[in-house]
């Protein structure tokens, strides 16, 4: 009786969830004791650290860009802090360029022009069908490094040079009419706001519509040219000049690190486009038709029908590429840009051996970017989804 | 053949089309239409899937660009100049098979937008009218949804608002019914009958053969891209002249 | 009311041809050529940059080039064209890495074979594809395994794998993935959606966690602190580490694509299948995955491509697949000189392509066919 009670039991559904749910611990932490102990036994056979005392060990070995002060003499946790931040640098220069560049290119997709929207798609099949390390040894080895001395520079107006040392841009140091520059610019960037709410509600009470952009253009241009001739030049520049056989002065960008973005940017633009792209497309055409008939022109149905819809399903999956530009840095350590995982997961752990606590914290960076982003995107997601049937 | 009054019009004509082709590629989809819509007549196109007519009342705001022939509509001739096509937009309504609402936009500013950017209305005063509006087709309380909330009949009618708004002279509804559940097409061939009690001119292209005999002036039949009967509607059900009209109608009205 | 026009057809009207205006090429041109101003000075500015660029790239890649030479020599001295000579040199190389010439064979025969089973599974006109996919999938990865790797039994001299390289690494890398991703993928993203919480939490924590970080840091672990999780005897072969690395990364990327198509999928098919009788194993495999992966193929296929070009990156962890193989064959100093790098990168890039571009193709064709069934 008792025995066709437990079988029966065995047939309860919930019954046995927990069965299997029991049983899926007790394999997970079978496992997790497992790869613990032996990962104790093996570590103490050789020699490897078990803690995280190798923080505070001195790193011994030079790093050529560092955003922090840092020597051969700074510790293995410095060199954490330079490794981390030159990823971030990187990743902040590149989001800005590769959604611009992928958004150009995006549109040009799309362009009634025959020829413009197939170069466009030649780009990103291109771009897209071939390894993002192939490219950026491209870059790197085929065209920056074959690049003439500093003797010889590629130049176009003598104030930015390109040669085999790297980038050289012209280096704006501010002057006393800085100030006022600044302020010319934060006050019309204020005028800017100012008139665009004023235009909005003159529009909404009386209909009538102000061209905005045309009026902020000329502000925002004029207001702080106007400064400038007032005042003088608020920027002085320090330009790169031959000095013996190398280049000094002006800001230097190394081969790598220009290497690096170049090749971030066209490669993630590529997968920008195609998304702008399915955006705009995924818009149903009787939206547009609608509009039409409605007598709104082109210009007007593409602002306030088409871009409104295509960027609720843009931002999505553009967050994810900025992700990928963040995660795709890493490929760093294969251009010698001392980015996080060249320096940390690299040199470091080759360095201490302590490979599990360093690849840990490695990757607890990466997925702290990965959830902020995410949380970020779940915000825009929650405030601009459109509302559905609740009935 | 007749040909397009290059002085004066006729200022009883609403919508005229004289002998207007258009081809899809190869394909000969309107064939030498000759028709002419009074101001305040409500006209009904029927016909089986393929013979045109949708492609037909496309045309008159131009959604649709025909190749050969005019087509004159409240005296403009619409040609490929944009400027004209806006021009006719402006006071031809259309009410679409898939109601096309803006997902985006709430109700009521899915009936202002055009007043708002096209006619360059103020604001309280656009949505005074749509409104107004709103409440003629009888859901002023739907203003702050968003069209996925409502239900498809409610949308429709949104949509008939929405082209309201813009004060249109004349109206095209392109099967505005056939997306709609059977419980809901009778709230929108109810606003639709109203709106042709007040006066409006309209084309509508449908299948709902009991409207057409209640509220159209004349019934017009179209197969392969051809006028083939127009007649007004009791004569047009009852005794239909031409061949393939009868085999049409035995079709529907079984 | 209007006076009725009342009209009854007596004739039928012709049929006639478009005006011939709107079929010719010159209408094509002015729609989508010259339509503006502005589309007028993009299509001239495009023209001539074709005509510039095309014979340009036409001199380099076949005039100019050197087909045929022993050494670097000639290709030093004809600077402006590709050095396709280097590229025949060490094609072998390329292909083999530094398995033992006469054992090639194996390697050639694992590949034949591989390219037959896979051109029956995706050819969809193709017989009995249920038993290719069984043999793809369970018996062919240990036939190749025994065929590359060698057996003492078979009579085959092991080849150790260090030796293997360039690429039948990148084939094999990518081969793996795409296996393993498949099955793997779907158990997770039917963990993931699964009510147990403890299966939930499971799933969604190692899809998160391998989806948040880059590949190199799964490779980088893989290879470093495998051998630490695991006792000593059992210390996993070199090639076997970025191989897990590489199943465990696809097919979390996998489960996200699967569960797409899952969710997308309209909870009538279930409830269906529910009423049925069906278990769960039998609804699942008789109905829902297969509709939900054919909902997702161009997702999948995405997938893959990404994959294939992700088998670069195991040269960090000392792997030689094709990229890092002719990395290594540009650095020969018989064949040094300036066009060595762009005629090695330039051909890498055209193989890769083929590959990824060949299966986004593909899945445009499935598609296309799946789309006819489904249009009413």
């Amino acid at each position: 009786m008792a025995f066709s009670k437990v079988l029966s039991g065995l047939n309860d559904r919930r019954v046995r969830g927990a069965c299997y749910q029991a049983l899926l611990v007790l394999v997970l932490a079978a496992i997790a004791w497992g790869a613990a102990s032996n990962a104790y036994v093996n570590m103490r056979a050789r020699g490897i650290p078990l803690g995280f005392g190798f923080w505070g060990q001195v790193a011994g070995f030079e790093i050529n860009l560092h955003l922090i002060d840092y020597s051969g003499l700074s510790t293995y946790g410095r060199a954490f802090w330079v490794g981390l931040l030159n990823t971030l640098l990187v990743a902040v220069i590149c989001v800005p360029l590769a959604t611009l560049l992928g958004f150009v290119v995006g549109v040009a997709r799309l362009s009634p022009n025959w020829l413009l929207s197939r170069f466009a798609l030649l780009y990103t099949v291109v771009f897209r069908n071939t390894p993002l390390l192939l490219q950026l040894l491209f870059w790197y080895n085929a065209v920056l490094k074959t690049l003439p001395g500093p003797r010889q520079s590629l130049t176009m107006t003598g104030a930015v040079l390109l040669n085999n040392r790297g980038l050289f841009l012209p280096l704006p140091a501010p002057r006393a009419p800085a100030i006022s520059f600044a302020s010319a610019v934060g006050v019309s960037a204020l005028a800017l706001a100012a008139i665009s709410i004023w235009a909005r509600r003159r529009q909404e009470r009386t209909g009538a519509q102000t061209p905005v952009l045309l009026l902020g253009a000329v502000i925002f241009i004029g207001v702080p040219a106007l400064a400038i001739v007032a005042t003088g030049a608020p920027f002085s520049f320090e330009f790169p000049a031959l000095s013996g056989f190398n280049l000094k002065g002006g800001l230097q960008i190394v081969p790598e690190m220009a290497a690096l973005v170049f090749g971030l940017v066209v490669f993630t633009a590529a997968f920008i486009a195609e998304i702008v792209r399915a955006g705009v497309q995924a818009v149903h055409h009787g939206q547009i038709e609608a509009a039409s008939a409605l007598g709104l022109h082109r210009g007007l149905t593409t602002r306030l029908i088409v871009v409104p819809q295509a960027m609720r399903l843009i931002v999505p999956p553009l967050t994810s590429q900025y992700l990928n530009i963040v995660k795709n840095s890493s490929l760093a350590v294969f251009v010698g840009y001392p980015d996080l995982v060249q320096i940390f997961a690299g040199t470091v752990l080759n360095q201490t051996q302590a490979a599990v606590q360093v690849m840990a914290i490695t990757m607890a960076v990466y997925l702290a970017i990965s959830l902020a982003v995410a949380a970020a995107l779940n915000l825009f997601n929650a405030t601009h989804a459109m509302r559905g049937r609740t009935a | 053949m007749r040909t397009p009054a290059t002085g004066g019009h006729d200022a009883t004509l609403a919508i005229d089309f004289i002998g207007v082709h258009k081809w899809y590629g190869t394909f000969h989809a309107l064939r030498n239409i000759n028709l002419t819509v009074k101001r305040g007549e409500r006209i009904v196109i029927c016909g089986p899937s393929g013979s045109g007519k949708s492609t037909l009342i496309r045309c008159v705001n131009g959604l649709e660009e025909h190749q050969r022939g005019s087509i004159i509509v409240d005296g403009v001739e619409l040609t490929r100049d944009v400027k004209r096509i806006d021009e006719v937009r402006k006071d031809v309504g259309m009410v679409f098979q898939s109601f096309n609402l803006f997902p985006h936009l709430t109700v009521l500013e899915n009936c202002t937008l055009a007043p708002i950017w096209v006619r360059k209305t103020p604001k309280r005063q656009a949505e005074d009218i749509a409104m107004k509006l709103l409440r003629r087709v009888k859901i002023p309380e739907q203003a702050s949804k968003y069209p996925a909330q409502l239900s498809g009949g409610q949308q429709q009618r949104v949509a008939i608002a929405r082209a309201l708004c813009m004060n249109p002279r004349i109206m095209l509804f392109d099967e505005p019914t056939s997306a709609l559940d059977p419980e809901m097409v009778k709230e929108v061939l109810d606003t639709m009958s109203e709106l042709a009690q007040e006066g409006m001119t309209m084309m509508v292209v449908t299948h709902e053969m009991g409207f057409a005999r209640q509220v159209a002036d004349r019934v017009v039949f179209m197969d392969n891209g051809e006028i083939v009967e127009i007649n007004a509607p009791d004569p047009f059900f009852d005794n239909p002249r031409h061949q393939r009209t009868k085999l049409f109608l035995s079709q529907i009205l079984h | 009311m209007s006076q009725t026009l009342v009209f009854v057809r007596t004739k039928s009207e012709p049929l006639d041809p478009p005006p011939t205006l709107s079929s010719s090429v010159l209408v094509w041109a002015r729609a989508n050529l010259f339509s503006s101003i502005g589309s007028t000075v993009t299509t001239l500015a495009f023209v001539a940059l074709v005509l510039w660029l095309l014979p340009e790239l036409f001199s380099w890649t076949i005039t100019q080039a050197v087909w045929n030479a022993k050494d670097g020599e000639a290709c030093r001295q004809h600077q402006d064209g590709a050095c396709w000579a280097f590229i025949s040199a060490k094609l072998d190389y390329l292909r083999f890495g530094s398995y033992p010439v006469d054992q090639r064979w194996r390697v050639n025969l694992t590949e034949w074979v591989g390219a037959v089973l896979i051109a029956w599974l995706l050819w969809p006109e193709a017989p009995k594809r249920g038993m290719a996919a069984l043999l793809f999938f369970a018996i062919f990865p240990i036939f190749a395994f025994v065929l590359l790797h060698g057996s003492g039994w078979l009579g085959l001299p092991i080849v150790d794998t260090l030796l293997w390289g360039g690429m039948l690494i990148t084939l094999l890398t990518a081969a793996v993935g795409i296996v393993f991703s498949l099955p793997l993928g779907v158990l997770l993203a039917l963990g993931r959606r699964s009510r147990m919480p403890v299966v939930r939490s499971a799933s969604i924590l190692f899809i998160e966690f391998v989806r948040g970080v880059p590949f190199i840091t799964i490779l980088f672990m893989a290879n470093a602190m495998l051998p630490l999780f695991l006792p000593e005897a059992w210390a996993p072969d070199r090639l076997l580490r970025p191989l897990v690395g590489m199943a465990l990364f696809s097919a979390a990327y996998m489960a996200e694509e699967v569960r797409g198509g899952l969710q997308s999928l309209r909870r009538g098919q279930y409830e269906a299948a529910m009423a049925l009788g069906l278990s769960y194993p039998l609804m699942m495999g008789l109905v829902i995955l297969p509709q939900a992966l054919t909902l997702v193929i161009p997702g999948i296929v995405n997938n893959f491509v990404g994959l294939f070009m992700d088998t670069t990156l195991v040269s960090i962890v000392g792997l030689a697949d094709f990229l890092e193989a002719m990395n290594n064959a540009m650095k020969d100093p018989a064949w040094s000189g300036p066009t060595i790098m762009p005629t090695g990168y330039v051909f890498a890039g055209v193989f890769y392509f083929m590959f990824c571009f060949g299966m986004t193709r593909y899945s445009a064709f499935v598609e296309g066919k799946l789309a006819k069934g489904r249009k009413r």
